[in-house]
């Protein structure tokens, strides 16, 4: 037992760093995370528990309706057996209309040639990495519009047939009177944004009665007036085509919101930028084209952005002049009488609020994106 | 003429040509503009008078007198009936347009708070929830929000006769003709609960700028907004069970295919503005979110470093200054809940644009004067918004030196 005495009077050493001790139960790992965002104090209690009283009350049965009570498969006899789920074969039989409205059968190609090209447009602006960026924006903004309407209206020479306006509709409408929108809007909203803030007062007065008026009235009331008021004020034989005379309307409704949106960006880069030019000796357009614009547009990009998402969105009251975009063509599905099933008008909306909402929270995102990116600093 | 000072001559630079004198350029720029819109507003005003004649429209005012001839579902504060005008019309459907936009702001503006302070919140559940609650509705179109709304949730509700028996007195019902409740009649000696209501909320205003000038000059405080609360809750409230409650619910009674009595409010109306609320409060909470963001850290933290309460230091230093950058997108987006409502004509609300721009303009075919009628009452109502919150901003801005 001698030995024994010796070992314990013996130091105790260790070569090596002792393993740390885990850290008390209640500062670490799922139950610190919810204490301190959850339970921190009586008030966010009742708060998380009543917050988690109706997630669980409405998610189990949304996600149930939606998809897992759902009618994937079938058609309208299978949504009739079981009303309590999204009757999806409704979407899936009528996809086609829904994308290409009454375009003739033979000729979607054409569309689809287009959202092709749309799609490697928009990723290739996007996409920060991918080189000549600024041609292919310029593409976009004043080709493909061309080309687009060569190939959705037709072309007798090209071998094209003709395809009439009031057989456009579906998906392919609205993206028809939003790009057709945006593309007018944009360069014209930078027109009304300099005219606005022009030194020359008839021009400023000019362009602020513009913008105002278009910003003081609803787009229904621009549609209304397209349809009914526009044939009377052309001359006498004249005749414009609706689909025409809608887009005309939202373009101009829109150049209204965009020339606010720019003049924003014009009012914020410094003076100096401006005396710069001018000592420079640059003649006003120069000064806008190489100087100005530039560095307003660029910080613009949000607002720019958020504009479209509400131009995407307002292209829906195309409906109320009866013109069938998605949720027009949608709406007339759901009254057909062989899909007069509980479930449908629900399944019909949902699909249309999904596609809508992929697109416009998409937009949304990359215009966050951007005004990350522009905004260093003043972070917390 | 004899006595005038003869003038020194300074030999000038010689004048540049004139495409060269930004001034002079500039005046000609502008006069082409001038002629250009001038010979625009003539072609229009000529083609329009053109094409009137051949169709045979006539022009001018005079149809506003004649009967209407159709009945409206709402016609609440104009009497109206269908031998009314074309002007009552009109009347009934501004009407309606500024109750659901009036309404709409105020519920929006309370959702859009809260959502926004949600946003905010340290509590994550509820942040997240508010997250979603924001990109969920700002991302789906208004118009496919109302229809939702109408033909999906408020459509396909049970009818009375399904909810109700012949002979029942009704309180409150909700079906597919909308929210009925019983009508609150007041009986003899209700009025002084009016006056009581009104005079508190005038006592309150006098208490709350006595409370401001005397703390400006002892630093005495006095709570008067929660004293102002129950002078205006509590005095009328003790007014009318001290007269032994001179009130009384006359509940709707069902006959053999309706209810008859009771107020009605239209599942048009409850559609639209459950749509125009939950979209614009989505915008509104952003705002607010952002708002409350822009005030510098610096400054909740001095207020924590002065011992300031955190119910005043909200009040008192962060929304305040929030405030200022709140106040004007929030007159753009009350502008837009206004301009929105129009799109009651796609479920038939008979707001000002449904039965004025829509269903007059369909009988009279009067496209001009109605339009004209239609975007002036607009302009005006985004003019006196715009007017009504540049005045409160210039209250609270930044008084700098």
């Amino acid at each position: 037992m001698a030995t024994d005495g010796n070992t314990a009077s013996r130091a105790v050493v260790h070569a090596g760093d002792l393993p740390d001790k885990p850290a008390p139960i209640a500062t670490e790992g799922a139950l610190a995370w919810m204490r301190d965002n959850l339970f921190n104090n009586v008030l966010n209690s009742v708060l998380t528990v009543s917050a988690l009283a109706l997630v669980l009350y409405v998610l189990p049965g949304a996600l149930g309706w939606l998809i897992f009570n759902a009618n994937w498969t079938g058609g309208a006899e299978a949504c009739r057996a079981n009303p309590d789920g999204a009757c999806w074969p409704f979407v899936t039989t009528r996809w086609e209309q829904f994308l290409y409205g009454f375009y003739e059968k033979s000729e979607r190609w054409r569309i689809d040639i287009l959202l092709v090209v749309l799609a490697i447009g928009v990723a290739w602006m996007v996409w920060e990495k991918m080189p000549a960026r600024r041609l292919v924006a310029m593409f976009m903004l004043f080709i493909y519009p061309v080309f687009a309407f060569i190939m959705l209206y037709g072309n007798e020479t090209l071998g094209l047939p003709i395809v009439e306006t009031p057989q456009w509709g579906g998906f392919t409408l609205t993206l028809v009177i939003a790009l057709s929108g945006i593309v007018v809007s944009l360069p014209l909203g930078v027109l009304l944004a300099l005219g606005r803030r022009s030194s020359m007062p008839i021009i400023s007065l000019l362009s602020t009665i513009f913008i105002e008026f278009w910003r003081g009235i609803p787009l229904v009331a621009v549609l209304f007036m397209a349809t009914i008021m526009f044939p009377l004020f052309l001359p006498a034989g004249v005749t414009f085509d609706q689909l025409l005379r809608a887009v005309i309307g939202v373009a101009l409704f829109a150049s209204a919101y965009m020339a606010e949106v720019v003049r924003g960006g014009l009012q914020a880069i410094p003076k100096g930028q401006y005396e710069g030019a001018m000592a420079l000796g640059l003649p006003f357009g120069n000064m806008m084209r190489l100087i100005i614009l530039p560095q307003a547009l660029k910080i613009v990009i949000p607002g720019i952005v958020n504009t479209f998402i509400g131009l995407f969105k307002d292209t829906t009251l195309v409906l109320i002049i009866a013109l069938f975009d998605l949720l027009g063509i949608v709406q007339a599905s759901i009254a057909d009488p062989n899909w007069s099933i509980k479930s449908v008008p629900y399944t019909g909306y949902a699909f249309v609020a999904i596609v809508f909402w992929i697109c416009c929270y998409s937009m949304a995102r990359y215009s966050r994106y951007i005004e990350d990116k522009l905004h260093t600093g003043h972070k917390r | 003429m004899a006595t005038e000072p003869s003038k020194t001559v300074v030999p000038s630079a010689p004048s540049p040509a004139f495409w060269r004198d930004p001034d002079k350029r500039a005046m000609v720029y502008q006069a082409l503009v001038v002629a250009f819109i001038i010979w625009l507003l003539y072609s229009i005003v000529n083609n329009t008078a053109v094409n009137m004649e051949s169709r045979g429209l006539a022009s001018g005012f005079g149809f506003l007198s004649t009967s209407a001839g159709f009945g409206i579902i709402s016609t609440p504060f104009v009497p109206y009936s269908e031998e009314s005008s074309y002007f009552t019309v009109f009347l009934v459907g501004l009407v309606n347009t500024i109750i659901v936009a009036f309404v709409g702001c105020i519920l929006a503006l309370l959702l859009g708070f809260v959502v926004g302070i949600a946003r905010l919140s340290s509590n994550w559940l509820v942040q997240k929830i508010a997250t979603f609650y924001i990109e969920l509705f700002r991302n789906i179109p208004l118009l496919l929000q109302i229809l939702f709304w109408y033909s999906a949730v408020l459509k396909p509700l049970p009818g009375p006769r399904e909810l109700h028996e012949a002979g029942e007195t009704v309180f409150f019902s909700i079906n597919n003709r909308g929210l009925i409740f019983a009508e609150p009649v007041g009986q003899a000696g209700f009025q002084y609960v009016w006056y009581v209501f009104f005079a508190a909320i005038v006592i309150a205003w006098v208490i709350s700028k006595w409370a401001a000038a005397r703390q400006e000059q002892t630093g005495q405080q006095f709570p008067s907004l929660s004293v102002g609360a129950a002078l205006i809750i509590g005095a009328p409230l003790l007014t009318f069970l001290l007269l032994g409650r001179p009130l009384e619910f006359q509940p709707a009674e069902m006959s053999r295919f309706a209810l008859r009595g009771g107020v009605t409010i239209i599942p048009e109306f409850v559609a639209l503005l459950l749509a125009l609320v939950i979209y614009t409060a989505a915008y509104i909470a952003e705002i607010v979110r952002a708002g409350i963001q822009a005030v510098s850290h610096g400054q909740t933290e001095a207020g924590l470093a002065l011992g300031i309460k955190p119910t005043h230091r909200m009040r008192l230093v962060v929304v305040p200054q929030a405030m200022r950058v709140i106040v004007p997108p929030l007159t753009s987006q009350f502008l837009n809940l206004t301009k929105n409502s129009s799109l009651a004509t796609a479920i038939a609300y008979p707001d000002l644009f449904s039965v004025f721009a829509g269903t007059t303009l369909n009988q009279t075919g009067q496209a001009v004067e109605i339009m004209a009628m239609t975007l002036a009452v607009y302009l005006t109502l985004s003019l006196l918004t715009s007017a009504f919150m540049n005045w409160y901003n210039s209250r609270i801005k930044l008084v700098e030196r």
